[in-house]
């Protein structure tokens, strides 16, 4: 073999994840994927991958099971390979996979449940941002709401399915509770995650909380992001959400209001 | 060299486990060290890096990367070597190293440790590489020899001839994974310990242990260095017959898969700390 070494490792690399691994290799690299150690490289890269994806979805397998989870997750690998070498974080597109992924339509809110898994990574690994405390957001006058905005915690997370009580579902699956679960309400339910003390933090969250929190991570003033939550739910109790949102760690500082962007209501 | 002074007082460590914080933490064995897959804590921060610190606060650490592709015909990625300069500077490690392999390509990571040709192409590549890793991190690092599965008609260079050179040439440390070379030995038909004695000892910074299994389809003609139990007495023996020739070096045992409790490895750890106490005055000496 005698390849240069880009060729080699382009060969390679296309021969792991190929189905028929000699089918399009190079005349120089036959030699090599005909021997039975470069088996032990492809389940290797694979093992690597769905290992990592159940790991990081652990409420979407606990739903579906093992067999399924791992051959759902061999098919996203070979399509989607990590963009990044921390497997901690790999699986961003694996949500939108089982969206379209047609066997999983049997579990309609599968791929809601994927998307709740993936914000609970990523509040796990931001940024260590401080806490904003609730005086000070209580110490605001009217005149200054309207020119002051909330600056989401780098933890914050959270995700809203008009369809799903995706609240109750996922946190009654995410991990094994002794705890007899309350009855599912079939209605439509949000997740908020932050990261008050350390470890993530999950509570339930209104569509007034959902579209508060989208109106301050556009920059919109307090008084913008309320209008909003009551835009989406008239009847909401805007000091109760504010506090539950303080008491949870959801912000990180005040900030000056930005104009003109407090009507783009989706994060 | 000045290898030992650095590190004399590292024996016997351990690949760290998160499900093993507190006890690791809380663990006071003498000469204690630990290691951690640098990729693992490349994150911006949140539980797991205020964990690393706390290690960090009460024993030595070591950082081992998996992924830098070394070997790859391309520089490292500047965003993961920043990250990797990141997490240098945070934790201070007493060690850090990578392995002659390569697994990110065209910007999709696979997660091995693939081969390459000993080729002069690839030993410059792989000099050049590490000469931009050593320069970003202001400090040497150890590289380590993976496992081998293929038999390569390309090789210019022995394993060991070619792993001296890149050390001459880059001025970086060698980690000698001893059960990779079992692994390799016993999958390529040469000697294992021939190889072993073939490593010029003042290269050697660290040495790895870890577990192995049989191919699930051919058995034992295919050894796979999979991390998935305690550490073979054949490598073990391989390891004394090391450490008697080249003297004592920082050993890490190695466990990723079936991870028993933190006591179990210790134990397992515990053996390699009082093999490398029977050589105690190398570390006075230093």
């Amino acid at each position: 073999m005698q390849l240069a070494l880009h060729a080699y490792q382009d060969a390679f690399a296309a021969a792991l994840l190929a189905d028929d691994p000699a089918a399009d290799a190079p005349e120089e690299l036959r030699s090599l994927l005909a021997q039975p150690g470069f088996a032990v490289y492809r389940n290797t890269v694979l093992k690597g991958c769905i290992d990592a994806l159940q790991a990081n979805f652990p409420t979407v397998d606990r739903l579906v099971g093992d067999e399924w989870f791992r051959a759902a997750a061999a098919i996203h690998a070979r399509a989607t390979l990590p963009s990044q070498v921390s497997l901690l974080v790999y699986g961003e597109s694996f949500p939108d996979f089982l969206a379209a992924f047609e066997p999983a339509q049997e579990l309609p809110y599968l791929a809601d449940v994927a998307r709740v898994d993936r914000a609970w990574t990523e509040s796990h690994v931001a940024a260590d941002d401080p806490l904003l405390e609730p005086p000070a957001v209580v110490a605001l006058s009217p005149a200054q709401m309207a020119t002051t905005g909330l600056q989401l915690h780098a933890a914050t997370r959270w995700h809203w399915s008009d369809a799903w009580p995706i609240h109750a579902l996922w946190s009654r699956n995410r991990s094994e509770s002794s705890e007899e679960p309350a009855e599912i309400v079939w209605a439509g339910e949000g997740v908020l995650l932050t990261r008050p003390y350390g470890a993530v933090h999950c509570a339930a969250l209104s569509g007034a909380g959902a579209a508060f929190l989208a109106a301050c991570a556009t920059g919109a003033s307090i008084e913008q992001a309320v209008l909003a939550a009551l835009s989406a739910e008239p009847a909401a109790d805007i000091a109760a959400l504010i506090h539950q949102l303080l008491d949870a760690g959801a912000f990180s500082a005040l900030q000056p209001a930005q104009r003109d962007t407090a009507r783009k209501e989706e994060e | 060299m000045m290898l030992m002074s650095t590190h004399a007082m590292l024996t016997g460590g351990l690949g760290l486990k998160p499900q093993h914080f507190e006890a690791a933490d809380a663990c006071a064995a003498p000469g204690l060290w630990f290691e951690v897959h640098a990729e693992n804590y490349m994150v911006d921060g949140g539980p797991r890096l205020a964990w690393l610190e706390r290690i960090r606060a009460s024993h030595p650490l070591s950082l081992h990367g998996v992924s830098l592709s070394l070997a790859a015909d391309a520089p490292p990625d500047p965003r993961q070597l920043e990250r990797l300069a990141a997490l240098v500077d945070r934790v201070e490690p007493a060690l850090v190293s990578e392995h002659l392999a390569w697994s990110t390509w065209r910007g999709a990571y696979r997660p091995d440790l693939l081969p390459v040709p000993r080729s002069r192409e690839v030993l410059q590549r792989v000099v050049d590489n590490i000469t931009c890793v050593q320069q970003r991190l202001r400090r040497r690092i150890a590289l380590e020899n993976p496992s081998h599965y293929l038999r390569f008609d390309a090789h210019e260079y022995g394993e060991i001839e070619f792993l001296v050179e890149i050390a001459r040439r880059s001025g970086c440390a060698l980690l000698l994974d001893v059960n990779n070379v079992h692994v390799s030995a016993n999958n390529l038909e040469y000697s294992a310990a021939e190889t072993l004695d073939a490593v010029p000892a003042e290269w050697v910074e660290e040495i790895h242990l870890a577990g192995h299994s049989a191919d699930p389809n051919l058995g034992d003609v295919l050894l796979i260095d999979s991390h998935d139990a305690p550490v073979a007495a054949a490598v073990w023996a391989l390891y004394e017959r090391l450490i008697n020739r080249i003297g004592p070096r920082p050993t890490l045992v190695e466990r990723d898969e079936n991870v028993p409790g933190f006591d179990e490895l210790l134990s397992e750890r515990d053996h390699a700390h009082s093999l490398l106490s029977l050589h105690q005055p190398l570390a006075q000496a230093a």
